[in-house]
C-alpha cells in the first residue's frame, strides 16, 4: 500500500465541524435514553427534569443554540493510519486550529485558561489530544466536548490487589454517592481498570465515546456494567440530585493489563449531555 | 410547569419565608449572573469596604457562565453552574442581603446556616438546560468585570425562569431528602 497525503487543513475542518455538531446535536442514543428514563423515572421532580432535557435538545438542535453553557474542554482522540503522511503544517496546531474556528463560528464558550493566573486564552484552545498510530491510510477523528461540572467529581485511585472485584465496584459506586447531584446527573459512568495510572484514567474518557446502551463484549465485564448500573440507581440520586430511580443511564467499563502489585481504577463521569461526535477523513 | 409560583425580584422576608422545598417557582423581573472570578471579586469588595457593582437586597445571583449570542438574541446557552464553587463566598453575600441563589448542587453547612440566620432561598434550575433557559431571558446587560469575558456580571430581565427551591429558610434541603425518599440499600 502506498503513502496517503493528506493536508492538515482537513483535520481542522473536520475538528471545526465536530466542536459545532457535538454542542447542538444531542447524540441519537442519549435522546432514547433520556426517552426511555422519563417512562421509568418515579419522581415527578425527576420526570420534569427529563421533559426539560428532552426539549432542551430539540431547541438546541433546530436553533443551533449550544445544550449547555459550558461547551467543555476539547478532547480529541485521534487514530492515524500508519500509510497516512500528513502536509502542509502540523497535526496539533491543525486540531487546535479547528476548534479556534468551532468555538468562533458556533457561538460556543471560550472556558480555557491559565492553571495558576487563571487567565482566560479566549479561543477554547489547546484542546487534550490523544494520538494512535495503527494501520492503513485513515483518520478516525473522536471528539468530545467534555463538561467539567462532571469532569470535577471525576477520580483516580490505585488499589492493592487485595480489594478485588468487590473493591472496584464500592470505589465506582462510592464516587457516583459522592457526587451527588454536582456532576449533572442522570449521569454516564466511565470506568478504566487496569494499566497504570494515567492509562486507567484514559481507559475511563475513552469509555465514554461508546454509545449508551451498548455492552463491552466481554460477558464477565459486560455483566460488571449491568451490576454497577443496579446499584448506582439504587442509590436514589435522580434526576439532577433532587431524588429518583434514574442516576445513570450507563455504565461503561474499558480494561488494560495491570502489574501484579495493583488495580488503577479511574471512574470518569459524563454529565447527561453526552457530547461527542466522529468523523473518518 | 403546573402548579409553579410566579416570584418578582426583589424579594421580600414574607416572600422568602413562604418558600419551601419541593415549591416550583417561575422568577420575572431582573436577576443577577455571577460565577466564580465575579464572587472573588465581590467579596473582595466587601472586605476592603468598598461600593459593589449593583445593591444586592433582595435580589437573586444566577450561577452561570452563558455562551456568547447569536447575532439578534440577547444571550446564548445560559444554564447553572455548579453551586459548590461559591460557597466560600456566599454566606458573606447573604449576610449583606442576597435573598436567593440559583445553581445546581448541594450547598455546605455554612451557606444553610446563613440561609437561615439572614433568611434567604437556594433554587436549582436544570442543569444542562442551556438551550431551553436562554428562551426565558430577553435582555442581558453586563454591569460589572467586562473583563471577565463569561464569567462577567450580568443584569438578566426573566421571564418565568423555572426554578425549584431545593434550600429553604428553615434549613431543608431537597438534595437531602429527595435521595433518602428514593435510595434503596
Amino acid at each position: 500500500m502506498g503513502v496517503r497525503e493528506i493536508p492538515v487543513d482537513r483535520i481542522t475542518e473536520v475538528v471545526r465541524r465536530l466542536c459545532i455538531e457535538a454542542n447542538t446535536i444531542l447524540g441519537d442514543d442519549v435522546v432514547a435514553a433520556l426517552e426511555t428514563s422519563l417512562a421509568i423515572e418515579e419522581s415527578p421532580v425527576g420526570q420534569d427534569v427529563f421533559r426539560q432535557l428532552i426539549r432542551n435538545a430539540d431547541i438546541a438542535r433546530t436553533e443551533g443554540i449550544p445544550l449547555c453553557q459550558d461547551t467543555g474542554m476539547v478532547v480529541v482522540f485521534l487514530e492515524i493510519g500508519q500509510d497516512v503522511h500528513l502536509t502542509r503544517g502540523d497535526l496539533e496546531t491543525a486540531v487546535n486550529e479547528g476548534v479556534r474556528q468551532g468555538y468562533r463560528d458556533g457561538y460556543l464558550r471560550a472556558s480555557t485558561l491559565d492553571p495558576l493566573t487563571r487567565k482566560n486564552f479566549g479561543d477554547n484552545t489547546p484542546a487534550v489530544i490523544h494520538t494512535r498510530i495503527v494501520p492503513g491510510d485513515r483518520i478516525k477523528v473522536a471528539l468530545a466536548a467534555k463538561g467539567f461540572g462532571s469532569e470535577n467529581m471525576s477520580q483516580v485511585a490505585l488499589f492493592p490487589p487485595s480489594h478485588g472485584i468487590d473493591g472496584i465496584k464500592k470505589f465506582v459506586v462510592g464516587r457516583v454517592d459522592a457526587a451527588g447531584p454536582n456532576p449533572c446527573p442522570p449521569v454516564v459512568v466511565g470506568v478504566g481498570i487496569g494499566g497504570t495510572m494515567e492509562k486507567a484514567a484514559i481507559l475511563s474518557k475513552e469509555s465514554l465515546l461508546r454509545p449508551i446502551g451498548h455492552r463491552h463484549p466481554n460477558p464477565d465485564i459486560s455483566q460488571l456494567e449491568l451490576e454497577l448500573l443496579k446499584e448506582i440507581n439504587n442509590l436514589g440520586i435522580g434526576p439532577q440530585g433532587l431524588g429518583g430511580r434514574i442516576t445513570a443511564l450507563d455504565v461503561h467499563i474499558e480494561t488494560y493489563p495491570t502489574h501484579i502489585g495493583s488495580i488503577p481504577v479511574a471512574v470518569n463521569l459524563q454529565c447527561h449531555s453526552g457530547r461527542h461526535k466522529e468523523s473518518i477523513i | 410547569m403546573p402548579g409553579s409560583v410566579v416570584i418578582h425580584p426583589p424579594l421580600s422576608d414574607d416572600t422568602v419565608d413562604k418558600l419551601a422545598i419541593g415549591d416550583r417557582v417561575l422568577i420575572s423581573g431582573v436577576i443577577y449572573s455571577a460565577r466564580d472570578a465575579a464572587h472573588k471579586r465581590l467579596v473582595e469588595l466587601i472586605r476592603e469596604n468598598r461600593p459593589l457593582p449593583m445593591d444586592l437586597a433582595g435580589q437573586i445571583i444566577y450561577y452561570v457562565g452563558p455562551t456568547p449570542p447569536q447575532p439578534g438574541m440577547p444571550i446564548g446557552a445560559a444554564g447553572p453552574t455548579t453551586s459548590y464553587r461559591m460557597d466560600p463566598y456566599a454566606p458573606i453575600l447573604i449576610e449583606k442581603g442576597l435573598k436567593g441563589m440559583i445553581g445546581k448542587g448541594a450547598r455546605g453547612d455554612a451557606v444553610i446556616e446563613a440561609m437561615k440566620r439572614y433568611r434567604a432561598v437556594y433554587f436549582a434550575a436544570t442543569g444542562g438546560a442551556g438551550a431551553l433557559i436562554s428562551k426565558t431571558i430577553k435582555r442581558a446587560e453586563v454591569v460589572a468585570y467586562e473583563d471577565l469575558g463569561t464569567e462577567a456580571i450580568r443584569r438578566l430581565e426573566v421571564e418565568e425562569f423555572p426554578a425549584i427551591v431545593v434550600g429553604d429558610v428553615r434549613g431543608n434541603d431537597l438534595y437531602r431528602d429527595g435521595r433518602m425518599r428514593y435510595r434503596r440499600e
